[in-house]
């Protein structure tokens, strides 16, 4: 049993060559056998929601669809456009999809087990600031979506991609904010470690604005509806790969089903206890010699994918400017405020504070929090009144106005009146 | 002297071996960054340099530092990148005109001044000054040792730091921002305009092009009933750009046996 902080590293150290290259062989393997499982698992799913059928005739439930999808769209015709940048061009889909693998490094997948006669994890390296790795590679992998839109060399993948950086720009923010409640409690950023700190209580629960933050930018950072503003086939065609056909396409089509599974399997270790069974079912952990926690650990991660697919077949898409507001105006402010609510409890617990002082603090909070919301919402009124109540006869410099406004601007006052 | 100069610069052979293959990857970026015509590819080597530095730092056992340098400067690098399209055009190639007189003998002094201080800086910590070295600077793990540099020490020089990021970022908010001068038009303003406006037939919104037309591209425009060409029914902007083509040819050539009816 892994019980204590760093036996996780001690034991990884001890991996002979052979071990680590299978590993990675494995989770490579793994990764993208579950990509074409999730996409017609992703279709059946939708298609329930739509009162359809799905997918269902090749193999048993159109099992093997994904597959012969695969196939079909790798050996179709690779056109490059004339006007793309060529190297660039074919670069982006593979930082797409190398990126998109890199995180699985750190994830944890089971305790310790035996690995034919060898006793370690099923995790391939275990790193220090393993979770800060895995924002780095995210912020990699999205070069590939941004160089893709930029090298078509057309209008509408350009759109995409421009509206991904600003996405992922703004939205990362808010997600490395979520992550520092979780650093403060467990002491730690290596994956591993966090996953024993919650060994009493799943930061899901403790932290629950922190998990919150993250399960929202999560989706925006893997482009999946409703935040799917870089491909919105309703208006930009396909986005940053409408240019894009055969095995390229194929490739950022792999990266972004992986890309869910990555930040779900984050998720899941982070806030879900990771590996380690549902509460009261712990006795499950030590069955197949350790082996069932994969159970656990892929049961979290398909309810997080699960959600995914939901959110695709329920939510319309988010307009730019209300998501580009929401990210910054809402996520991030109320991360911060979070920050700092639980930077002060752990201090407070840290030096034995006593538990009036954490509960006058806890009440000061909600007081501060329901004054603030009060006089937010009385200034909103305010500010939707003076609207109203606003005449462009005198403004305090003069402006342009066209015709068209002017026009406008008369009847909505004739209709006022 | 070149002897110790090599003996410092030994490793052990994995080290070695991303050394030799990363340093002249990154020497040769950082080249071509200078060398490239596309602002852009410029970005991208740039961004190739940075994370290659990041590997070595992380080879170097500053793990914290490697992470660090690429979600920093991965960030940075999407930023110049936007700034590229938003400031110098989507696929610009650099001039290479002096827009700015003695700009050759400025840039080279500046560099010999940066050089100098980068040299100076460097011999200041290095010569006569022992290295503590990584176990006794990681005694505490790499993170929590330069945590504790970071708010004890050094915090003053950090807090300054951060007002004067906050400061720049908050200036360039200032510059860019400007101030609305009347309320946006709801549906419903813009709703009422049309149907109040001179002409009722526009009530129901512009007419699409391609309607009704030989073709139904965009630049084609839609035809009347009658036969006429709709002018309306082109972006205004596409006819702007010179892109339209010319709406005449599309109209209905009336036959000889409807004008001799008239």
């Amino acid at each position: 049993m892994i019980n204590s902080k760093g036996m996780v590293a001690q034991l990884l150290g001890q991996d002979p060559g052979w071990v680590i290259a299978l590993k990675g062989l494995l989770i490579f393997i793994f990764c993208v056998v579950l990509t074409i499982m999730a996409v017609w698992g992703e279709r059946r799913i939708v298609a329930r929601m739509q009162m359809r059928l799905g997918p269902n005739r090749v193999g048993i439930f159109g099992i093997i669809q994904g597959l012969a999808d695969g196939v079909k769209l790798a050996l179709k015709e690779d056109l490059i456009p004339k006007t793309a940048d060529k190297i660039v061009f074919i670069i982006a889909p593979i930082i797409s999809a190398t990126t998109c693998f890199m995180a699985f490094a750190v994830i944890p997948l089971t305790g310790e087990v035996s690995f034919f006669g060898h006793k370690t994890v099923m995790q391939l390296t275990d790193l220090p600031v393993g979770v800060l790795y895995v924002l780095a590679i995210a912020s990699v992998g999205v070069y590939g979506i941004v160089l893709a839109g930029w090298s078509s060399g057309s209008t509408y993948p350009l759109l995409g991609g421009l509206r991904s950086s600003a996405q992922v720009i703004s939205y990362e923010v808010a997600m490395a904010l979520s992550l520092v409640a979780v650093f403060i409690y467990a002491g730690s950023m290596s994956t591993s470690d966090i996953v024993v700190a919650q060994d009493r209580w799943w930061y899901a629960v403790i932290l629950f604005p922190s998990f919150a933050i993250y399960c929202i930018s999560m989706v925006g950072e893997t482009n999946r509806a409703p935040f799917d503003l870089a491909e919105a086939e309703g208006e930009l065609v396909g986005g940053f790969h409408t240019e894009y056909s055969s095995l390229k396409f194929a490739l950022f089509f792999l990266a972004e089903y992986i890309n869910i599974l990555a930040v779900s399997s984050l998720a899941t270790t982070l806030f879900l206890g990771g590996y380690r069974a549902f509460p009261g079912l712990g006795f499950t952990e030590t069955w197949l010699g350790g082996w069932f926690t994969l159970f656990w650990f892929f049961a979290k991660v398909l309810i997080f994918f699960f959600v995914f697919v939901w959110l695709r077949g329920t939510l319309p898409r988010l307009r730019y400017d209300q998501f580009m507001q929401f990210g910054w105006k809402t996520l991030i402010p109320v991360s911060l405020a979070w920050i700092l609510i639980v930077s002060t409890l752990r201090v407070m617990s840290d030096q034995g504070a006593p538990q009036y002082l954490i509960f006058g603090f806890a009440f000061a909070v909600v007081l501060i929090y329901l004054v603030i919301s009060n006089y937010s919402d009385n200034a909103k009124a305010k500010l939707a009144t003076d609207y109203k109540n606003f005449t462009p006869e005198n403004p305090e410099f003069p402006i342009p106005i066209s015709n068209r406004t002017e026009q406008v601007i008369q009847i909505r006052d004739e209709a006022k009146k | 002297m070149i002897r110790t100069a090599l003996e410092v610069g030994m490793t052990k052979s994995p080290e070695a071996i991303l050394f030799w293959v990363l340093a002249p990857l990154s020497v040769l970026a950082a080249i071509g960054m200078l060398l490239v015509k596309k602002a852009v590819h410029s970005a991208l080597l740039l961004a190739w340099v940075m994370i290659s530095l990041a590997i070595f730092y992380i080879a170097q056992e500053a793990l914290f530092l490697g992470i660090v340098q690429i979600v920093v400067y991965t960030g940075a690098v999407m930023m110049l990148f936007l700034f590229i399209l938003m400031l110098v055009g989507v696929d610009s190639a650099d001039s290479l005109l002096e827009n700015i007189k003695y700009l050759r003998p400025i840039a080279v002094t500046a560099a010999i001044g940066i050089g100098g201080l980068l040299v100076s800086l460097i011999g200041r910590a290095t010569i006569s000054h022992n290295a503590y070295g990584l176990s006794i600077a990681n005694q505490n793990g790499n993170v929590q040792g330069l945590a504790q540099l970071l708010f004890t020490k050094y915090v003053w020089a950090f807090e300054v730091i951060s007002a004067l990021l906050i400061t720049a970022a908050l200036g360039a908010m200032v510059l860019a921002h400007s101030n609305k001068v009347r309320s946006k038009f709801s549906q419903r303003d813009l709703s009422a305009a049309r149907f109040r406006g001179k002409k009722l037939a526009e009530a129901a919104g512009l007419p699409g092009p391609g309607v009704y037309a030989l073709h139904n591209a965009v630049d084609v425009p839609a035809r009347l009933p009658d036969g006429s060409a709709a002018a309306t029914s082109i972006s205004r902007v596409l006819e702007a750009r010179g892109d339209v083509l010319e709406s005449k040819q599309f109209e209905l050539q009336q036959s000889e046996d409807e004008s001799s009816d008239k």
